[in-house]
């Protein structure tokens, strides 16, 4: 009986625990809706993904409404706070009630900005969409809805990877971007760039994406006198040889944006001495062959080739010694230092003086002959062993046919035969 | 009264004094049997003569090699840049280290194949198995000589091996190392290991191996020795000096020129410098002579059944290892007769493994 008693108490212990659970785990809403189909349906099921869901938030944090209660009409009732579906321009408001309330997002993530809602204010979406233009982005256009996740989640629409695509659904659309008589080449043009190829075909989420240069909640075209800023804050030197150069002014007065003058804005190509002169060349869209900026663009171009070129030979005869087992490592190292300084005269060229590529240039080629020349004693000393070797193995060839000669000589003698086939 | 020569007088001094009279007479008695696979005869001198050639350009390499992990790959640069004909000494090193170790492997197989290492040969044939046994420790040690990061890493992988076997393997991977990683201790002892413990061996081994090969000559073939007994005539006989001696001597000028050749037009890769904090470069893998069972410990799973699968390799390396030593005592002197067959598809089955993994763990 006692043990029956006991049996007893434990399955109501168990019932009210299940019961207690039960309770705690109540969401209507998600409930409802998983029982739903189609649109109504969609919500829920994508809900189990959401970040927010991960850290505890339900359907009521953002739409209101009172998911213990079973009845939809209680529920969803407006008196208990139910807010529906955001209309999309209350979205940013909606999101930032607690994005940019610094003491509860930070008892998620201490280090997590809450400024996003006051950019978005700044950027041309935030501004549009205060003008009551529904079709510009709010946060879910970029974050995506209900399956929101961490920006640092790959599988994410704002992970570095994946964001030229997610900003290109808008911005590649000629249909949403018509009536803002915005461009929709950008998309392709950046894919033809070699931040793209960092990007995409190298895997280095550090490389240049959209919002690396327009900002994310910001977002904005960089300003004409802005744009050297904008690709300065990655090209440092660049950016202050070209604010000590001629062109600065020069640009600024013409009203025309830095760098993207020569450069392009999203497709920015893998610079070369062509763009110096020749039938790529940028420089001739403003001076005239004759002109001292003309010439001193050839002067440049000259310059920059004949360091490439030396150093392209001293490459060639180091590779071919390599092969041939010579050890050049040594030279190799120099060679690199060498093609450092191309580096530097590359960079220089963004003074426009020659004086200051040629002094780069002048180091470079003092290296590249100095590694040339270990290249040729390298392919001398090869030479020299071949020959050694040659002479070596007739050296031992002559005593083989000596040393058989003396066998046959010996054997030839019956005594010298024990009767052997030999 | 007859008046001596001045050369019979110093041969005089020198047979009282050295007594090589004897020696003489034992060479002119001693003969090399001829048949179809006397070839095979000349692999052990071969060997011999690669074991001289290490010798000498070790010492050369003595002259400048430092054993420390900060001067080690210096100085071997130091030597194949810097130094006359140092890349040629230490290229020969390497190239004839390797050729040794495959001349030992050709020889150790024509023994098996051949029945050379029957009664009363049993001896000779475990000096040479320890002989084999010590070219590799000499290849294993060298390899990590000149402080390169393949080197470096092979020679973790090895030591991480040794660790794996049961109750000593810590023991014994910390007495290999000098410590828990591989470092500074780990050169300075493989260096060790390298220029006095195994030479120390390999010559005490040498010696008795040289030793029992004069005393008991050169075996014959069971097939030669029935086919003569059928015909009723002895099996023709080659004497030792000079016939057989001098095409032996052909033989190592053979070996000199293709030594010569791979050293001139291959020379041994110096490689990068190691470094510790790195992370191991991809397809890293030991000498050729050690990819057959480091690619089969790679084929195996991690779990075997109950037991973890690298140490099963190991336990079937180690018993495989010890029917091979004990090749020459399988059975009573009556089995051995049938059992001489197993020993061959043992051999075979073997040099099969060997050559086929040892491609696969190349190309892998």
């Amino acid at each position: 009986m006692i043990v029956f008693c006991r049996k007893l108490a434990f399955l109501f212990l168990f019932l009210g625990m299940l019961a207690v659970r039960n309770l705690e785990a109540k969401d209507s809403c998600v409930e409802c809706h998983l029982a739903l189909e189609d649109n109504l349906q969609a919500p829920a099921l994508a809900f189990t993904a959401d970040v927010h869901q991960h850290r505890g938030f339900t359907c009521v944090d953002c739409h209101g409404g009172d998911s213990s209660q079973d009845d939809p009409e209680a529920s969803m009732n407006r008196s208990r706070g139910f807010a529906g579906k955001f209309k999309r321009v209350d979205v940013p408001k909606m999101c930032a009630r607690c994005h940019s309330d610094a003491n509860l997002i930070h008892k998620y993530k201490p280090q997590q900005r809450v400024d996003q809602y006051a950019q978005y204010q700044t950027s041309v979406h935030g501004k549009r969409i205060a003008s009551g233009d529904a079709a510009a982005a709010n946060c879910v256009d970029c974050h995506s809805v209900h399956d929101i996740r961490e920006v640092k989640d790959p599988r994410s629409p704002v992970y570095p990877l994946r964001l030229p695509e997610t900003c290109a659904r808008c911005h590649a659309d000629q249909s949403h971007m018509g009536k803002y008589k915005i461009p929709t080449n950008q998309f392709s043009e950046y894919r033809k760039s070699v931040h793209w190829e960092a990007l995409a075909k190298r895997g280095d989420i550090s490389a240049p994406n959209c919002a690396s240069c327009h900002g994310n909640h910001g977002a904005t075209p960089p300003q004409v006198g802005s744009v050297a800023a904008v690709c300065g804050t990655c090209h440092t030197m660049f950016e202050d040889l070209y604010r000590k150069s001629p062109h600065q002014t020069a640009f600024a007065d013409m009203g025309m944006g830095g760098c993207v003058v020569c450069h392009g804005n999203h497709a920015v190509l893998k610079p070369s001495g062509k763009m110096l002169v020749g039938p790529q060349a940028v420089c001739d869209q403003c001076h005239e062959a004759d002109s001292s900026g003309g010439k001193s663009a050839v002067e440049m171009a000259d310059l920059l080739g004949r360091l490439e070129s030396s150093l392209q030979r001293s490459d060639e005869i180091l590779a071919v010694a390599r092969r041939s087992g010579m050890e050049v490592s040594e030279a190799l190292l120099r060679q690199q230092e060498g093609k450092e300084t191309l580096v530097k005269a590359r960079v220089a060229v963004h003074a426009f003086q020659v004086a200051q590529v040629a002094a780069p240039v002048n180091e470079g080629m003092k290296i590249s002959t100095e590694t040339y020349q270990a290249g040729v004693v390298a392919l001398k000393e090869r030479g020299f062993r071949r020959m050694g070797l040659g002479f070596s193995l007739l050296a031992i060839l002559v005593t083989m046919g000596g040393l058989w000669m003396t066998i046959r000589s010996i054997e030839s003698k019956p005594s010298n035969n024990n009767g052997g086939e030999l | 009264m007859t008046v001596k020569t001045t050369r019979q007088r110093a041969q005089e001094w020198v047979e009282e004094r050295l007594g090589l009279d004897s020696v003489q007479e034992f060479m002119s008695h001693k003969t090399v049997p001829v048949h179809s696979s006397t070839l095979w005869y000349y692999f052990g001198g071969i060997t011999l003569f690669l074991f001289v050639i290490q010798v000498l350009t070790g010492v050369l390499l003595l002259l400048y090699y430092r054993p420390t992990p900060a001067e080690a790959y210096e100085s071997v640069q130091f030597i194949v840049t810097r130094v006359q004909f140092g890349w040629l000494v230490r290229s020969i090193h390497s190239w004839s280290a390797n050729l040794m170790i495959l001349a030992a492997f050709i020889h150790m197989f024509s023994i098996v194949f051949l029945r050379a290492y029957r009664r009363p040969r049993e001896v000779t044939w475990l000096s040479g198995v320890a002989l084999l046994g010590l070219a590799l420790g000499f290849g294993f040690s060298g390899y990590l000589l000149p402080w390169n990061t393949v080197s470096y890493f092979a020679t973790k992988v090895g030591t991480d091996m040794a660790a794996s076997v049961p109750y000593v393997g810590n023991f014994l991977a910390r007495f290999l190392r000098g410590g828990d990683e591989v470092g500074g201790a780990t050169l300075t002892r493989f260096f060790g290991f390298h220029v006095a413990v195994l030479p120390g061996l390999a010559t005490l081994c040498l010696v008795v191996h040289l030793v029992l090969v004069q005393k008991f000559g050169i075996s014959s073939p069971p097939r030669v020795e029935a086919e003569y007994r059928r015909k009723g005539t002895p099996i023709p006989q080659m004497p030792f000096f000079p016939n057989f001696f001098l095409r032996e001597l052909m033989a190592w000028y053979g070996a000199l020129g293709v030594l010569g050749a791979l050293a001139a037009l291959f020379p041994w890769e110096l490689g990068e410098k190691a470094d510790p904090f790195v992370s191991a470069p991809a397809g890293i893998r030991p000498e050729w002579y050690f990819l057959a069972p480091f690619y089969t410990l790679k084929l195996i799973p991690s779990h075997v059944w109950i037991f973890e699968g690298e140490l099963l390799g190991l336990f079937g390396f180690g018993v495989l290892a010890l029917c091979w030593i004990a090749l020459p005592f399988w059975g009573t002197e009556r089995e051995k007769q049938d059992r001489t067959r197993w020993a061959t598809a043992l051999g075979i089955c073997l040099l099969l493994y060997l050559v086929s993994f040892s491609l696969l763990g190349y190309y892998r």
